[in-house]
């Protein structure tokens, strides 16, 4: 049986199951998407460069079963700053209250995402912004988390509070006992004037191969900040497809970095939808692959109403055999007059069997507007990497300098400290050069 | 701003100022398209067994295709049985002299400003004039013949001189390539050969101005041109067309060749008519140019204002192929009312040290949608390869729409690719600085529009220049959001 087969079988259980969740009409008419739709091919346009039908020719243990993984097995895994963070953990995309630790309750409100569908005061929360994302992502492989959607979790942050301490996320696969496919699903709500600030991060334990198809929904209310870091450093043969959608429905903040550093097929699909007017956002991402490792960054920024602002960079270099796509998309509706929109994509090749393809793509329906885009892809500077050799800088040094500045226009907006100098110092491991 | 659509609406109800029928008695096909019907038209044109055999392959392969649904138009579906493949203007014997053509074929020309008598002795210009499907008349030839130069109809070129278009033809453009040059490929009735032999620079420019004449007729025009080892030609292309209520197909393929240091140089000015201001009629312009840059230190540049149509589907490409080839694409595209544009370029860099230069200008006004759609793709032996690409739109009025679609891909890390993309609106400040000097908003608004196209207007060579800029005034007056 194949991979899609069984989890077609592997959700009609899960219906048969649990018919009276709230999730079930959503996750029903999910899988009839999913049923229609199948796995997206090259052949649709939004996964024209990344091939994933290829994953599901493996087989994947699909995560029913529960995993015994202690808190000890990842104890080195933690990010840094951990001690004074929410840790918020996934197991194979379950959500584990007994590995998760929250550093002073009452800052946040976490429950689970079935418990919070059925509860009176979050339902209709829940009912209205649960799967927004799909409207966005029209395809089979959001379509296939949202029909599983099995031990989500809700995230509430209550009106006018701030958050004393950072929400690390972490998604951790356990494939000790064989391929993985994990499907975490979170809904996080900031109540109206309140602020959070959210790490995300996968890890693969084990040795096979793992492969996390990922949605988070943000919702974002009036006068609310949200920060956003994803953090990718996985293995060599972990694989993901991680969605993240910011609905912001009041005139509010949102802030995001993505650093890809490791991992075999990564692709993020980033939207932020800006509902209400006044909004401002800031899209920055960093990927720095080499090996085989394919990244595929797609971002949507869509201006419904207007005065919004939004910017956007977007940086990469790709070595050896890696691959990098960016899509990035800004829509402007009719309604969004004076939206303030940018855009930028730049790429170093360091070898000639490295790719990029970038898309960026604007579609403006408002005439007062002002929208632009930009993309490069090159090399090194010939004439800067002359200078700093010519002042004795070995080549090597003088190469992760200049990758060095480089990347500093996306790393100097963590606002982090413990990431940033976590990043910091990931980067230089990579580019082999310690500037101490 | 809802109710400022006075304006505009004065520029939309303008009559299409070359709406006008000839009255040729046609040699037509009957309506649809089957094998019955190229076996007619190859015999029509008495071509040989193998242009049959290649039309026969184009059509059995056209067959197997589906129509393309990708790019950002919408249109009601094609009825490709209800279409008349083959029209040609109804000919005693081939002209002689410019005296011998139809008076009323000449008095249409005139109509449209190119009086071919005026041409030959003013300007310089050896006109291949189309109407319909059939090559009408061929002037400068015989001053061309003496350089070398070859340019007459492809049909003409399919008897006097088959080696070369046996060589050439289908050779950028394979029959199989995409739907509407697969079905160009099978039922084409005409268009233009030119052929500039090695070292020769061509001393005017060539020039083909297609119509389509007779109602329900869809043109399928083919050109080839070829240019040899250091050789030089600029061609240009024009385009009006009556006024209509149905919509009419037009689906050309033109494929040019530049071998070693030779230097083409394509313009295009296309007003086919748009339809009218609700979006009923006008033509569907489904287009496929390319060109090859086979040769080292060889150059390809496509220009195009494009004012006209209801739906434009086109994207001339240069295929970097020669060693420090060149590719350039200028493109002027404005839509108003409900037109439908999805437009721009394709550069493949697969030679060394080649370089592509891509410059977009986008206009769009009334409920219009303007796309550019373009790919850069550098191969991995493309070392030191180099694009730079600028697409910018200028939006008047909030009802309609602007959209880029940029396709970059990279495979070598030599390769230096740039793009930019602007979208706005006219400045509310440089409004006002005109008026402040006393020149009214129209004219204001035409000059901001002149200057955001000069780039590409510079481009165009003198004879389309005045033309293009009188269009672009005609397309846009008026369209004060």
């Amino acid at each position: 049986m194949n991979t899609v087969e069984n989890i077609k079988e592997q959700l009609n259980r899960l219906y048969s199951d649990k018919k009276e969740s709230g999730l079930h009409a959503i996750r029903q008419n999910a899988f009839l998407q999913f049923d229609k739709l199948g796995i997206p091919g090259v052949r649709h346009e939004e996964w024209k460069y990344t091939r994933i039908n290829a994953l599901f020719n493996k087989e994947f243990r699909f995560p029913y079963t529960e995993s015994n993984l202690l808190r000890n097995d990842w104890q080195s895994l933690r990010l840094p700053g951990a001690d004074d963070a929410h840790e918020l953990v996934f197991v194979n995309g379950i959500f584990s209250p007994e590995l998760s630790v929250l550093r002073r309750p009452g800052d946040l409100v976490l429950l689970p995402l079935e418990e919070a569908a059925n509860s009176e005061q979050y339902a209709k929360t829940i009912a209205a912004n649960l799967g927004h994302s799909s409207r966005y992502a029209k395809d089979g492989i959001n379509a296939l988390n949202t029909a599983w959607m099995y031990g989500g979790l809700f995230v509430h942050v209550q009106e006018k509070h701030q958050t004393a301490h950072p929400v690390y996320i972490y998604h951790i696969t356990d494939t000790r006992k064989g391929n993985v496919l994990s499907q975490p699903r979170s809904l996080v709500h900031l109540g109206r004037a309140s602020g959070l600030k959210v790490v995300e991060t996968f890890l693969t334990i084990g040795s096979q191969e793992s492969f996390t198809n990922q949605v988070i929904e943000l919702i974002v209310e009036e006068d609310a900040q949200l920060e956003y870091y994803k953090i990718q450093n996985d293995g060599l043969h972990a694989s993901q497809v991680s969605t993240t959608h910011v609905r912001q429905t009041g005139k509010s903040f949102a802030h995001t970095v993505t650093i890809s550093l490791n991992g075999n097929l990564v692709r993020n699909n980033l939207n932020i939808v800006m509902e209400a007017p006044h909004c401002e956002s800031h899209l920055y991402g960093l990927y720095l692959l080499k090996g085989h490792s394919h990244i595929d960054n797609h971002t949507l920024v869509d201006n419904v109403q207007p005065h919004c602002f939004s910017n956007e960079l977007y940086k990469g270099v790709l070595d050896e055999h890696a691959t990098g796509v960016f899509n990035g998309k800004i829509f402007v509706r009719q309604d969004a007059q004076k939206t303030n929109a940018y855009q930028s994509n730049k790429n170093i090749l360091l070898s000639d069997t490295a790719t990029v393809n970038t898309k960026p793509q604007l579609e403006i329906f408002a005439d007062d507007v002002k929208c632009s885009h930009g993309c490069t892809i090159g090399s090194i500077d010939t004439e800067a990497m002359f200078y700093l050799k010519s002042r004795g800088i070995t080549e090597k040094n003088a190469r992760s300098l200049l990758m060095h500045a480089f990347a500093e226009d996306v790393l100097e907006n963590i606002k982090l400290p413990f990431i940033r100098s976590y990043v910091d110092q990931l980067i230089s491991e990579r580019l082999e050069f310690d500037l101490l | 701003m809802n109710d400022g659509l006075t304006t505009i609406e004065k520029t939309v109800l303008r009559d299409y100022k070359y709406g006008f029928v000839t009255n040729i008695e046609a040699d037509e096909a009957p309506r649809g398209l089957n094998e019955d019907i190229i076996r007619f038209i190859s015999a029509k044109k008495g071509e040989p067994e193998w242009m049959l055999e290649w039309r026969l392959k184009a059509y059995r392969h056209w067959l197997k295709m589906e129509e393309p649904k990708w790019a950002n138009i919408h249109y009601d579906p094609i009825d490709y049985q209800d279409i008349i493949y083959y029209s040609a203007p109804k000919q005693k014997k081939a002209p002689k002299s410019l005296d011998e053509i139809d008076p009323e074929l000449r008095r249409t020309f005139e109509k449209l400003g190119i009086s071919l008598e005026e041409q030959k002795r003013l300007t310089g210009v050896a006109v291949d004039a189309v109407i319909d499907s059939v090559s009408i008349a061929t002037t400068f030839k015989d001053q061309l013949a003496e350089l070398g130069i070859i340019f007459c109809s492809m049909s003409e070129a399919i008897r006097e001189h088959p080696e070369l278009v046996k060589k050439y033809l289908g050779s950028v453009v394979p029959v199989t390539d995409n739907y509407f040059s697969a079905l160009n490929s099978a039922v084409f009735s005409d268009g233009s050969f030119c052929y500039i032999p090695e070292g020769v620079r061509c001393p005017m420019e060539l020039s083909t101005y297609f119509r389509i004449n007779a109602e329900n007729t869809g043109q399928f025009e083919r050109t080839l041109i070829v240019a040899e080892k250091g050789s030089y030609v600029s061609y240009l292309e024009g385009c009006t067309a009556p006024m209509r209520d149905e919509n009419q197909l037009h689906a050309a393929v033109v494929e040019l060749v530049a071998l070693d240091h030779a230097e083409i140089k394509y313009s295009t000015v296309q007003n086919w008519y748009p339809g009218d201001k609700d979006g009923v009629g006008g033509i569907y312009n489904f287009v496929t140019k390319r060109g090859i840059c086979l040769g080292e230190h060889s150059k390809i540049s496509w220009t195009q204002v494009e004012t006209g149509s209801a739906i434009t589907w086109k994207y001339p490409s240069v295929i970097l192929k020669g060693d420090h080839s060149v590719g350039e694409f200028y493109s002027v595209a404005v839509t108003n009312n409900r037109q439908q544009a999805d437009t721009g370029t394709k550069m493949m860099h697969i030679g060394k040290n080649t370089r592509s230069r891509i410059v977009s200008k986008g206009i769009s006004a009334g409920y219009s949608n303007n796309s550019y759609r373009g790919l850069v793709q550098v191969n991995k032996n493309a070392t030191n390869a180099r694009n730079f690409s600028q697409c910018d739109s200028l939006l008047l009025g909030d009802k309609c729409g602007a959209h880029t679609f940029p396709y970059i891909e990279v495979r070598n890390k030599s390769a230096i690719v740039e793009h930019e993309a602007t979208t706005s609106k006219i400045g509310e400040e440089q409004l006002f600085y005109c008026n402040q000097r006393g020149i009214d908003t129209e004219t204001a608004v035409a000059l901001i529009i002149n200057g955001f196209a000069k780039e590409v207007m510079n481009q165009l060579p003198m004879e389309f220049a005045v033309e293009a800029q009188k269009l672009l005034a005609i397309s846009l007056e008026g369209s004060v959001g």
